[in-house]
């Protein structure tokens, strides 16, 4: 891995470092300079009085919102199991030796990669029920996700999948296994391992799209929110609390994916050392491919 | 009868408002991706901490919360913009966050020996960012960063959670009207998957005109 640090600056020397103190005392300056813009702008709008932030300290406030963020973690994980699991099919169908499989699975990923998931959410609540299909409000937010997430799991699924050195593989086949064997016995299980980082991260935009909840009234957090707001005249305050629970909980996933990202470097060292030009290695930007394509949203 | 043919001027602006949306935000978010970029690798640690800071809160915020605060709350405190201007500061924002992280291992790519070289010849920390390193990082991820054009694309209809009146919006009000969800839905989804079509066939083309082989 290159460090970026060192590959754009030596080692300050005398002048350098007097120019880094200086570049500080600006950016302080232009941070403190910004908050006190916002500062004044509550102030001035009357936003900062206490009893506008007081409601923030009750418990009826926060078991209302803590269900709330239940909620939106019970969409997310439902969503998540069922668009892994069809994700993971459709990445299996789009490697299958039968053409009619990858063309299907294929035509799959490839249309609900880009269409928005809000116009699905429409089509869900629009065009379902007329025949026949009218789902409760959770499964109105759920499928609409599971069926954009399906497509994006699987091409993480298959960018690890291809990923996997293809001598694995032709041991495998070596040995005599089936070609499912191979990919159950082999391939899989070395290629999940590698991928639970970017499925992990996957699960931040996953999360991120329970707030289209919004759009359905199912009471997730931001839909939550918008009733708090509406019935307690506390706007901006409630929103910023809001936004403040999405940050807590996806930065803790994102950080778990980090950690897990580390470990397996150290699982995998050997492949690392080579500075990233190791020739066994990934291609650094096959991977940065699935990542623009998946954790976006 | 085909609904569309009644509404074929609405749903023609609805098509031309996402559009601007999306080019209007790609280029706002590539230029404040490059700028975060490179708050992120710079001498100075408390710029780069910011950058850090910048990116983390933007990639874990909903985008929809974003907008929703932006566009229901911020007039609270006076502050105001007309909602497509709204949509693109918030989308621009977000999507700035992913352009910059994008960049940032596009970086990491570059050779260490080019950096090395650049300050040899005497080339102080920008100029070797401007001609050395950034213009080999942009050709290393031309695919990356057109998968995120694709999805500012599709996170450009979730401005009409908010009520800009683009094609998803035009699509919902044209249905509401005809009932016809089916044919609407799946027809606006058609000219996402063009417009998607389009971005990637642009940025294949330039990736094999400028990408570098190593």
């Amino acid at each position: 891995m290159n460090d970026p640090q060192r590959l754009l600056f030596d080692e300050p020397g005398p002048r350098g470092r007097r120019r880094i103190r200086i570049a500080t005392v600006l950016g302080v300056l232009a941070i403190a300079a910004a908050l006190a813009v916002a500062v004044y702008q509550f102030a001035a709008h009357g936003e900062l009085a206490a009893d506008r932030w007081r409601p923030f300290g009750t418990w009826p406030i926060w078991r209302y919102l803590l269900i709330a963020l239940w909620a939106t973690v019970r969409a997310a994980a439902v969503t998540a199991v069922l668009s892994a699991a069809l994700g993971l099919l459709l990445a299996l169908g789009r490697l299958s030796r039968r053409r009619s499989l990858r063309l299907l699975a294929g035509a799959y990923v490839e249309i609900f990669r880009t269409v928005p998931v809000l116009l699905l959410i429409y089509l869900t609540l629009f065009a379902l029920p007329a025949y026949g299909l009218n789902f409760s409000l959770f499964w109105k937010l759920v499928v609409p996700l599971v069926v954009a997430n399906s497509a994006a799991f699987a091409e993480i699924f298959r960018a690890g999948i291809k990923a996997l050195d293809r001598g694995q593989a032709e041991a495998g086949q070596a040995i005599g296994l089936r070609p499912a064997q191979v990919m159950r016995l082999v391939v899989l299980p070395q290629a999940l391992l590698k991928l639970t980082p970017s499925l992990v991260s996957q699960l931040v935009g996953l999360l991120k799209d329970t707030s289209l909840g919004f759009v359905v009234s199912f009471t997730e957090l931001l839909y939550s929110g918008q009733v708090l707001a509406s019935y307690t005249h506390l706007l901006i305050q409630t929103y910023l609390v809001v936004a403040v629970l999405y940050l807590a909980v996806n930065a803790s996933l994102s950080k778990f994916a980090r950690v897990l990202q580390a470990r397996d470097g150290r699982l995998f060292g050997r492949r690392r050392s080579g500075s990233g030009t190791d020739p066994a290695g990934v291609d650094p930007t096959a991977t940065l491919v699935t990542d623009g394509a998946t954790t976006i949203r | 009868m085909n609904p569309f043919s009644g509404y074929l001027t609405e749903l023609g602006h609805g098509l031309v408002t996402t559009v601007e949306l999306t080019v209007v935000t790609t280029v706002a978010a590539l230029l404040l991706g490059v700028v975060v970029a490179t708050l992120r690798i710079c001498p100075v640690p408390l710029l780069r901490t910011v950058g850090l800071v910048y990116v983390e809160v933007l990639q874990n915020l909903p985008l929809l919360a974003l907008l929703v605060l932006f566009v229901f709350a911020l007039p609270q405190l006076g502050i105001t913009f007309p909602l497509f201007t709204s949509a693109a500061i918030v989308i621009a924002a977000y999507e700035g966050a992913y352009f910059a992280e994008a960049i940032r291992a596009g970086i990491n790519t570059v050779g260490i020996g080019q950096a090395e070289a650049a300050r040899a010849i005497g080339l102080t920390f920008s100029q070797s960012l401007r001609y050395v390193i950034l213009p080999q990082a942009f050709r290393a991820v031309i695919q990356p960063m057109g998968n995120i054009s694709i999805a500012l694309l599709m996170n450009t209809s979730l401005a009409a959670a908010v009520g800009v009146v683009e094609l998803t919006q035009t699509a919902n009000n044209v249905n509401l009207v005809e009932a016809q969800p089916l044919l609407i839905f799946t027809g606006a989804g058609l000219a996402y998957m063009l417009l998607a079509l389009v971005i990637g066939l642009v940025t294949g083309r330039l990736e094999r005109r400028l990408a570098i082989v190593r």
